[in-house]
């Protein structure tokens, strides 16, 4: 099983690779098109910003080569923002990869403090091999003040003030808006889960 | 639903954890690997290492044990200590840390805060505050690591939360000095002074004794988190008894 970390020029890719490695993998960490392409695996991790994530992979020449990916992907936090179609983030509206229906935008929290951070519940709306044996109610671990709506595409859903897509889905493209690699048991096992899925 | 989070706070002293009361008197009481999984194992939501000697002896190389940590650890954990530039968070962050905290840089140069978020996102920047309860009027304190170096700012708690919420915090740990490592129960009034004006996730810090203390600033304070070190090293609290415990008084914990 080969498995590419993609190097979106953001911080943290370490604590994703340190995850796969716990379940047996060595993960490559690189932004070369070949060997992206070339993985049984993709993940597209990120932390910080939008606009910077975005230019990040622009000035990489990445967006036709993650767009071009047969292969299952997955995006986690920020990177599985940066699979959707834009991304408002209050200031410049960013264009996403548009590999899944949609749009990122500020989490409505109401009354709620502001990064959403912690662990929050998982609820299935859809049965995907990506959640095998994740039951309603187990925990993963938050931190975002952006999200996408409940939509056709959503797998899982997670509510602070309002729901929103925890797990999305599009064919070969998979997103997770928590931290699988700091979600514990659940975590792991959604990680297993995505090296385990058959296309 | 989101569940209120646990997290026991490891000070760090020369690669050792330690505990001092109300931050002197430091005694050694464990390796951070050994301690960081064992609480992981208890059901800790969360660690953070506090490098207390850092601040006070101008280091900023990020310490070998942030990689070691992030390596073994499936829960997310925050670094504190000695980060006075963008690139000296960004090393922690790239050796696997979730969130890094910062204190008395914050108080000498508060563009720092804006740097940190601007360049790594809110989400992953906390600022810790020392404040000390004068009768009612709360004051922030500095370099509080060494008794000897420690600082009066000249500043009002409240006022500095606001301010570090403006410049991008994402979270506020708000450790109450009177309270600290002396097990009385948190500072309730102080918290929930800071509660009503602080709209990031605020972390409870210092007093924690008993697990009443962990239902009152849940159930009156309104925090996200509370944070405890000594009660935890010693044993005086079992994590899976606290949150049994908590979720049976009606606050949701994650079991």
């Amino acid at each position: 099983m080969s498995l590419v970390i993609v190097d979106t020029g953001c911080a943290n890719l370490a604590s994703v690779q340190f995850a796969f490695e716990r379940l047996g993998v060595e993960p490559v960490i690189t932004d070369e098109a070949e060997v992206i392409l070339k993985a049984d695996r993709v993940v597209l991790p990120g932390v910080g910003s939008a606009p910077f994530a975005m230019r990040s992979i622009m000035a990489k020449n990445l967006k036709p080569v993650l767009q071009a990916i047969e292969q299952p992907v997955i995006g986690i936090c920020l990177g599985m923002q940066l699979l959707f179609e834009s991304l408002d983030e209050g200031g410049e509206v960013v264009q996403g990869l548009g590999l899944i229906p949609g749009a990122i935008t500020a989490l409505e929290t109401t009354e709620l403090p502001t990064p959403h951070m912690g662990w929050n519940t998982l609820k299935t709306l859809q049965a995907d091999p990506l959640l095998t044996d994740v039951n309603d109610g187990d925990y993963t671990y938050f931190v975002h003040s952006f999200a996408a709506k409940v939509s056709e595409n959503t797998l899982a859903q997670t509510t602070y003030g309002t729901p929103f897509t925890a797990v999305a889905r599009n064919e070969n493209v998979w997103g997770c808006q928590f931290h699988p690699e700091r979600s514990s048991k659940t975590g792991a096992k959604i990680l297993q889960n995505f090296l385990d899925i058959k296309l | 639903m989101l569940t209120r989070r646990i997290i026991p706070c490891l000070d760090v002293r020369d690669g050792r954890v330690v505990k001092g009361v109300q931050f002197k008197n430091h005694e050694d009481v464990g390796d951070i690997l050994d301690l960081a999984l064992r609480y992981r194992d208890e059901g800790a939501d969360e660690l953070v290492f506090y490098d207390i000697t850092a601040s006070v002896d101008d280091r900023t190389v990020s310490p070998d044990w942030v990689g070691k940590v992030s390596r073994a650890l499936d829960i997310p954990f925050c670094v504190a200590g000695g980060i006075k530039t963008v690139e000296a968070a960004g090393a922690r962050l790239a050796a696997g840390a979730d969130k890094i905290s910062i204190n008395s840089p914050a108080l000498m140069r508060p563009d720092l805060i804006n740097e940190l978020s601007d360049a790594y996102g809110v989400q992953c920047i906390v600022v810790g505050i020392d404040t000390f309860a004068d009768g009612e009027t709360y004051r922030v304190k500095s370099h509080t690591g060494d008794p000897d170096k420690m600082r009066e700012t000249g500043r009002l708690t409240l006022d500095w939360v606001q301010d570090v919420v403006k410049r991008g915090a994402g979270e506020i740990v708000l450790n109450c000095m009177n309270r600290d490592g002396v097990r009385k129960g948190y500072d309730l009034e102080q918290l929930k002074a800071v509660r009503q004006i602080c709209k990031v996730p605020l972390i409870a810090s210092g007093g924690a004794g008993a697990t009443e203390h962990f239902e009152d600033v849940f159930k009156q304070a309104n925090v996200d988190g509370a944070l405890a070190a000594s009660v935890f090293h010693k044993s005086v609290i079992a994590i899976p008894d606290l949150k049994a415990d908590l979720r049976a008084s009606g606050i949701e914990v994650r079991l």
